[in-house]
């Protein structure tokens, strides 16, 4: 016993193998669509991963730092120490900018954290960490900064002495990491024609510079110029610390906002990028359908075109059963060849693109199964008109 | 038949190879590869620990000049960056009336003089008659006891020359008197010379003007700065480093000290003082610098970055610092064993500015290391030893 869909594909072989690579591609693009969806969740998954951090306390009444702004003042980590259950604290700095680079401008965010304390990156993939208190600075590959490079960030140079990979914003901006009083400083302190005009401000307020009383301008002023404020302290609990009651605790307490692992991925996944995320899912939904409508139609039109063959089938007395196998073969091996091209340059392309794209294996599986199931569904439309095809037809054309 | 099974062994291969490419794909591409890792070796050499910190150029010598009394500044005789002597006049406040004063203070003082010289003249009298009468009593005094004068007389004669006596003792405390008025008179002109002079700002020692505060005809209170001068050759930087780091900071210790105004050149400087008291607010602390030569050309606030050598090590045992990792609150580095991931935990000691981490125990030298990763470790996992990691991976 031959077989009928082998003979019939290497009868015309480059045609099914074109077809099957251009369905390929379409498949290729809908895994894509995947990715980035995946991806798009990910970068908010690993910004908590990296942060390294079991609670995340900020201001009170404010889902910060990354859904809100959020502002804590820098000491608050002391009091944090202090409770039972606390085992280390970071105090962390966000702010997104552009920074100017190789004649460019980045966007990233610009992370303020202390050594050796939660919220330090803690792998790198180049360089060594950051050892001065000042204007060092590790950078994301992907903001395309090298080792060893200076990088001007407001008032001062920077020097790249590491870098890291996947450590991105939720925004999936990459991040550059420098030590935090700097941070602090970049955040708060103004240019010097605000600090200035501000002096001047303060100078002209009879209230603060009165006659007599030497000294009490420049106090005022000293006084304007300090930032004492981080965006939120991070904290790692000693091992067997309950997280919920350790938050619950500095609600109570402390007077601040604390979330724990779970609230804060509640909050960048179902929040934050909630939103984008769906449009995405949706348009892959679309996708999806769409895929699925052009392989039933090529299925269709592929059988379409062999009615003279199989109307010569029936006459010479085939059995149904060989030729729906015949199609549904055909079918299924268009399928296999589409989402193999279709894996194949779904994973090649996927480092090209400006954002995470992350291909998950179960998403792949997922994928195949789906593809076969709808070529078997497309090809028992196309099986149906066959069946209904009058041997008649070989003879009289 | 034969081409048919050279077709069907073309079908079979083309299936195995894309069987491989998937296979490929999935095992290297994707989440399900190993992490790639970059490892060195552990190895022995010098390591110097050093602290960083930043700071402002300061001068160790400031001279604020001021009056102590509220008073109107009559001249100011320097400007901004004149070098002035020790002793010279830089400004003069408006003394009002205590030029008058003054002369009245010297016209007390002659009278006083004066008042001395009559005194003096008066106690002459007094001894004149005080002598005069004592030996006319002495004398009536033979004739009586002889019978010649009567007893009554000759004590009135005696009762003279006490009261004689006692009018030189009065003149005496009188020119006494006179004399501690001219004391006093001559000391209250004296102050008033000093108050005079006080009026008169004069530089405490050989420096530079800083500064020009306040112009002639201003009115300044007591303690107000008219002018401010440094001493350039104490110039020094006030350095505040992280509590952190500060721990083994000594006096003496050699110091890099760069300008903001000139990041190319290193100055060279020494740890002149350590405050006891830290800043409890910043957790910095505040160590003094000094230049080993001149400033060159610093401006007094300048920022400027400095670098001191805490403790040199001639032959340590280190790994990258970048290669450090905590992991159940314990530091260690990973090795790989036959593939896989082993956490080891070290002790270490200095760490250089460089990113070198001294292992005082833990390690062997030669003992290789995990320095790099693109994914965090865990205890067990499979990788892939690279040469580097970046963007691409390769």
């Amino acid at each position: 016993m031959i077989n009928l869909a082998s003979r019939d594909i290497l009868h015309g072989w480059g045609k099914f193998v074109l077809t099957g690579v251009g369905l390929g591609l379409l498949i290729g693009l809908t895994l894509s669509m995947a990715g980035i969806y995946r991806g798009l969740v990910d970068d908010g998954v690993v910004l908590l991963d990296n942060a390294g951090a079991d609670l995340w306390v900020v201001q009170r009444d404010t889902l910060g730092p990354y859904a809100e702004p959020s502002s804590v003042r820098d000491d608050a980590y002391r009091s944090l120490l202090g409770l039972p259950g606390v085992a280390e604290a970071g105090n962390v700095t966000y702010l997104t900018m552009l920074v100017s680079h190789a004649g460019g401008e980045a966007r990233v965010m610009l992370v303020g954290f202390q050594p050796g304390h939660p919220g330090e990156p803690d792998r790198l993939v180049a360089g060594r960490p950051v050892t001065r208190s000042h204007y060092e600075a590790i950078a994301d590959v992907r903001a395309g900064i090298a080792l060893g490079e200076r990088v001007r960030i407001r008032r001062h140079e920077y020097t790249v002495v590491g870098l890291t990979q996947r450590m991105v914003s939720s925004g999936g901006d990459p991040m550059i990491f420098i030590p935090l009083k700097d941070a602090q400083e970049v955040q708060f302190q103004k240019d010097n024609d605000a600090l200035v005009n501000e002096r001047a401000r303060i100078a002209a307020n009879p209230a603060l510079n009165r006659p007599g009383v030497p000294g009490l301008l420049e106090a005022v002023q000293a006084s304007q110029a300090a930032s004492r404020s981080v965006n939120v302290v991070m904290l790692r609990l000693a091992p067997g610390a309950d997280a919920v009651e350790v938050a619950d605790r500095i609600r109570r307490w402390k007077h601040l906002e604390a979330y724990t692992r779970d609230d804060m991925n509640e909050i960048l996944v179902a929040k934050l990028i909630a939103t984008s995320a769906r449009q995405i899912f949706l348009f892959l939904v679309i996708l999806s359908v769409v895929s699925a409508a052009i392989v039933a139609f090529i299925i269709y039109t592929m059988t379409l075109n062999k009615v003279r063959e199989i109307a010569v089938l029936k006459l010479i007395g085939a059995p149904n059963r060989t030729i729906s196998g015949m199609i549904l073969q055909q079918a299924l091996g268009l399928g296999a060849i589409g989402f193999v091209v279709g894996k194949t340059v779904a994973t090649l392309w996927a480092p090209v693109f400006p954002k995470y794209v992350l291909l998950l294996p179960g998403d792949a599986v997922v994928g195949a199964l789906l593809v076969l199931a709808i070529c078997a569904l497309a090809s028992t439309v196309a099986i149906r008109a066959a069946l209904r095809v009058d041997p008649a037809t070989a003879i009289g054309g | 038949m034969k081409t048919s099974i050279a077709r069907k062994a073309l079908l079979a291969a083309a299936g195995i190879g894309v069987a491989l490419l998937l296979g490929w794909l999935v095992t290297t591409q994707g989440p399900l590869a190993p992490a790639r890792v970059t490892v060195a070796a552990a190895q022995k050499g010098p390591l110097t620990a050093s602290t960083f910190g930043i700071g402002t150029v300061e001068a160790r010598r400031s001279y604020a000049l001021g009056p102590t009394v509220a008073s109107r500044v009559l001249r100011v005789l320097v400007d901004h960056g004149d070098t002035v002597e020790a002793g010279q006049l830089l400004a003069e406040l408006d003394p009002v009336d205590l030029e008058d004063r003054v002369r009245s203070g010297q016209m007390t003082v002659e009278r006083t003089a004066n008042t001395v010289l009559a005194a003096r003249a008066q106690v002459a009298e007094a001894q004149s008659r005080a002598a005069l009468a004592t030996a006319n009593a002495d004398r009536i005094a033979d004739l009586a006891a002889k019978g010649f004068f009567s007893k009554e007389a000759a004590d009135a004669r005696a009762h003279e020359a006490r009261a004689a006596r006692s009018a030189v003792d009065a003149t005496q405390a009188l020119l006494a008197a006179a004399q501690r008025d001219r004391e006093k008179a001559l000391s209250d002109l004296a102050g008033l010379g000093r108050v005079r002079a006080q009026a008169r700002l004069l530089s405490p020692a050989k420096g530079v003007i800083s500064a020009r505060l306040v112009e002639p005809g201003s009115t300044v209170v007591a303690g107000q700065a008219v002018v401010q001068m440094i001493d350039p050759a104490s110039l020094w930087v006030r350095a505040r480093i992280d509590q952190g780091q500060a721990g083994g900071v000594r006096v003496g210790q050699p110091a890099r000290i760069v300008l903001r105004s000139d990041p190319g050149s290193v100055h060279l400087g020494e740890v002149q003082r350590v405050d006891w008291v830290s800043d409890a607010v910043t957790e910095e602390r505040i160590v003094n610098v000094g230049f080993a030569a001149s400033a060159g050309p610093a401006s007094v606030g300048e920022l400027v970055e400095v670098t001191i050598v805490v403790s040199e090590l001639p032959d340590a045992l280190f790994v990258p610092t970048a290669a450090i990792k905590r992991e159940d609150r314990r530091d260690g580095v990973w090795r790989v064993r036959n593939g896989r991931l082993v956490f080891q935990p070290v002790q270490l000691g200095i760490a250089t500015q460089d990113g070198r981490s001294q292992v005082v125990a833990g390690l062997a030298p030669g003992d290789e290391i995990v320095v790099h990763s693109e994914r965090a470790l865990k205890a067990d996992a499979k990788v892939k030893i690279v040469d580097t990691l970046g963007r691409d991976g390769s």
